[in-house]
């Protein structure tokens, strides 16, 4: 993920000022070691705050399993978003759509087995992009206003279609019997001691982290617990972000719906068919959300609820923002949200999420020493009274109620809109209702 | 455009909404095996009894405080997603607030009604704030913004504002005294010489309360000097900032004030009927008013027609279970008289807009020099 760089304008660049430490930064980033040491140095940060804390699940090989299981869903509605508004139709009906494919999954898993609810879950989330499609590329309705119809038309919908079904065959109108059979769960050979045709594979990250060596052994169990009995569809869903960067970065396809994003107008007169593009990404953009809700109901449920999906499809939207609208930023954003609410189900006193505050207050004080080197003293001065703020709240309390866990995603949100807003890029034409023959 | 066939364009789209819908319902109703006119007639039977309209009035007076708390940012293009948190917020404080005090009846009512207004109003200027100060945008920051007040509401509610020791099983927060209550409006019906069914069903007084805030904010709106500055700065930012709005203050004053009616929405049924703020209290009416200012496209008259139309499908769905139909048949009537009604709107407005395109070239045609004009045309505006 690219931060664009350029700093606010403030008259004359004075030499050997601003510069070097952009520089250095913009080179950092650039890296792809980068983010691993980022990534790194965060968990001796996470290991030593549990150690200090005695906050165990922060560094629990659990809390990772989790943070894969849980956070999926919301990176598949991120993704789902992604598609979309890169061809410039906002989808603020991801929630809906979550919705329809969780209900459609449930159906065709109770039947069929779990392959069969994954494909009708992207095809139930599909039919919601198709009706997003319909309003907003068939008949210019503004994008906001559709995906609200469409959050309010879906819940109306699997109500029904539960009542028609699910209530009579072994369910109710708010669940549906459990799916039939198991989804496969994997893990990876040799490092973790998956199987391999039969075959028993040593388990080495397992063995490192009984060795109990500080921070090696907890990078391995973290890194056991995420290649241990991981459902194969979270697998798969995972797979979809480097397909994505490849499919709208590196072809002719992607170049063409981002274009229609980031400039409808010159797309169109270079011959793009923007309107064509922009349904395909609505439907890739249901079908996504769709797999995000056959993921609620295949591998944390078992079965359909009302309601399961509980916002979800706007954290994803949380996500797609944080990430900057790119499909590793999604990822890094809805691994983070995943992580929270991983961490708030495995922790039984509240020390851990307490932990996490301190964490995140840490990462607050790094943008500060950033923002500040940047030069960016407003942001930096902002972000500090939010570290603040955190640390004040570590001190007073014992242990920190697991309700505002589930916020940790839209407040952080709206910080980096807050702190890094100017630095952030949507696509150009994001959210413009865009007709072929009208002007500007 | 001339009066008449402005109103043809206005009535013409939530027709064609309301045929369509229809045409689908029946089509779900086919499908479940019933015969539709029946499940009609069933649906209107059942709600013309004086029980089914006092339901249903009290049903579309949230739902119409909802349309116009959303109604007032739409006038200058703010779309304030958030008044879902902003209301279900207020609720839970107002309720808890109102059980803390006990002073004579009109000062406990309006102490309720402001301390709710002030919550929704403080929690949807956040988002006014970070727009004009960090240009962050208005519908992300409010669907955060409900994120957050969900959790918030649950926090605060669990630890610190349910009532703690109560033999119930149901948590709830304590019972707001006799002095905070709205008196119903039951007399308002009955100056017509109805008996109305009263009890449970009594008319809630927050009806005229809702009445009047239609009304102001018609008047406000049309007949002031702030509301044109709004009406204007939502069509024209730059016209407006030229003629010296500012466009900072209004963004915060249209949020604050968006708010302050969205903290109003769960107050018809909380001091009307529970007196008491529980896991019952509605949700989802913030997202069903962003669909009534929608059908009514922002008039008064319009939202109040929705309204009583959301009000009138929640109630009658009773008669559908009467006729051994889903009532969940109306939940998709909801949502689909929705798109239809948006996607409506947006047709009947473009072809509107290009009827005016081709009367102007017409009548500029006509004008042009060389030619005898002639008299406009029959139907023509002067």
């Amino acid at each position: 993920m690219s931060v664009s760089s350029v700093p606010p304008a403030t008259g004359p660049v004075i030499p050997g000022s601003v510069e070097p430490i952009d520089d250095i930064y913009r080179r950092l980033m650039r890296e792809r070691w980068f983010p691993v040491a980022v990534l790194l140095v965060a968990f001796l940060v996470l290991v030593i705050l549990a150690e200090q804390f005695d906050a165990i699940a922060l560094t629990a090989p659990g809390t990772f399993r989790q943070m894969l299981i849980l956070g999926s869903p919301i990176l598949l509605a991120g993704l789902g978003g992604l598609y979309c508004e890169r061809a410039g139709i906002v989808n603020i009906g991801l929630e809906g759509m979550m919705i329809l494919g969780t209900w459609a999954s449930a159906w065709g898993g109770m039947h069929w087995g779990p392959w069969a609810g994954l494909a009708f879950g992207i095809a139930g989330g599909a039919v919601g992009g198709l009706l997003h499609a319909i309003a907003t590329v068939g008949f210019g309705v503004d994008h906001i206003v559709s995906g609200v119809a469409i959050n309010i038309l879906a819940p109306g919908i699997t109500r029904y279609l539960s009542s028609k079904t699910f209530a009579e065959e072994g369910g109710s109108i708010s669940t549906s019997p459990s799916v039939k059979g198991e989804a496969t769960d994997v893990t990876l050979p040799f490092l973790s001691g998956g199987d391999l045709f039969g075959w028993k594979t040593p388990d080495i990250l397992g063995w490192i982290e009984r060795q109990d060596w500080f921070y090696i052994s907890d990078v391995a169990g973290a890194l056991r617990g995420m290649t241990t009995d991981i459902p194969l569809l979270v697998v798969l869903a995972i797979a979809l972000v480097p397909f994505t960067a490849w499919l709208l970065w590196r072809t002719a396809f992607g170049l063409r719906l981002r274009s229609a994003g980031e400039n409808p107008f010159a797309a169109d007169s270079l011959g793009v068919p923007v309107y064509r593009f922009q349904t395909i990404a609505c439907l890739a953009s249901g079908g996504c959300a769709g797999f995000g809700g056959a993921l609620l109901v295949l591998e944390t449920t078992g079965n359909y609820k009302e309601g399961q999906v509980a916002g979800r499809g706007f954290i994803g939207l949380a996500a797609l923002i944080f990430g900057n609208w790119r499909p590793t930023g999604v990822l890094a954003g809805s691994g983070l949200f995943g992580y929270a609410e991983g961490l708030a189900r495995r922790d039984l006193d509240g020390q851990s999420v307490r932990g996490l505050v301190l964490f995140l207050a840490i990462c607050a004080l790094v943008g500060v020493a950033i923002l500040i080197a940047r030069r960016n003293v407003r942001a930096a001065g902002i972000t500090a009274m939010l570290a603040g703020l955190m640390i004040v709240w570590f001190v007073a309390t014992d242990e920190i109620p697991e309700e505002l866990v589930f916020i940790t995603a839209p407040v952080l949100t709206l910080v980096v809109l807050v702190v890094a807003g100017r630095s952030l890029r949507p696509p150009r034409y994001d959210g413009f209702v865009w007709r072929k023959g009208e002007s500007d | 455009m001339s009066s008449s066939r402005r109103l043809l364009y206005a009535v013409a789209a939530p027709v064609i909404a309301l045929v369509v819908t229809l045409a689908i319902t029946s089509i779900v109703i086919l499908i479940s095996g019933a015969n539709p006119l029946d499940a009609y007639r069933n649906m209107i039977e059942y709600s013309t009894r004086l029980r089914g309209v006092a339901s249903i009035v009290n049903q579309a007076v949230p739902l119409f405080i909802a349309g116009v708390a959303v109604a007032i940012g739409f006038q200058m293009n703010l779309f304030n997603i958030g008044v879902e948190g902003q209301y279900r917020l207020a609720g839970l404080i107002a309720a808890w607030a109102g059980a803390q005090v006990a002073w004579p009846a009109v000062f406990h009512v309006t102490f309720i009604i402001a301390v709710a207004m002030i919550v929704g109003a403080l929690w949807a200027g956040i988002a006014g704030v970070l727009k004009v100060t960090r240009n962050v945008n208005e519908v992300i920051s409010t669907i955060m913004l409900n994120q957050i007040a969900f959790g918030v509401g649950l926090w605060l509610f669990n630890d610190y504002l349910k009532l703690e020791g109560g033999t119930n099983l149901a948590a709830q927060t304590e019972e707001i005294p006799s002095t905070g209550w709205m008196p119903s409006a039951d007399w308002l019906f009955e100056i017509f010489g109805l008996d109305m069914p009263g009890g449970r069903s009594a008319i809630y007084g927050f009806l005229i309360v809702a009445i009047a805030l239609g009304a102001l904010y018609w008047v406000t709106l049309m007949r002031t000097r702030f509301g044109y500055d709004l009406r204007a700065s939502g069509l024209n930012p730059n016209a407006a900032l030229t003629s010296g709005v500012n466009p900072k203050r209004m963004v915060i004053v249209t949020m604050l004030l968006s708010g302050a009616v969205a903290g109003l929405i769960g107050l018809p049924s909380l001091m009307g009927n529970t007196h008491f703020y529980d896991e019952a209290f509605p949700a989802g009416l913030g997202f069903d008013g962003i669909a009534v200012a929608l059908l009514g496209q922002y008039h008064p008259v319009g939202m109040a027609v929705g309204a009583l139309l959301f009000g009138f499908l929640d109630y009658s769905s009773g008669g559908l279970q009467l006729a051994g139909i889903e009532p969940e048949v109306v939940a998709i009537m909801k949502g689909t008289i929705m798109l239809c009604a948006v996607i409506a709107y947006t047709v009947v407005r473009r072809l509107a807009a290009a009827a005016e395109v081709q009367e102007a070239a017409r009548r500029l045609e006509h004008d042009r020099p060389g030619r005898p004009s002639r008299a406009a045309p029959a139907g023509a505006p002067a």
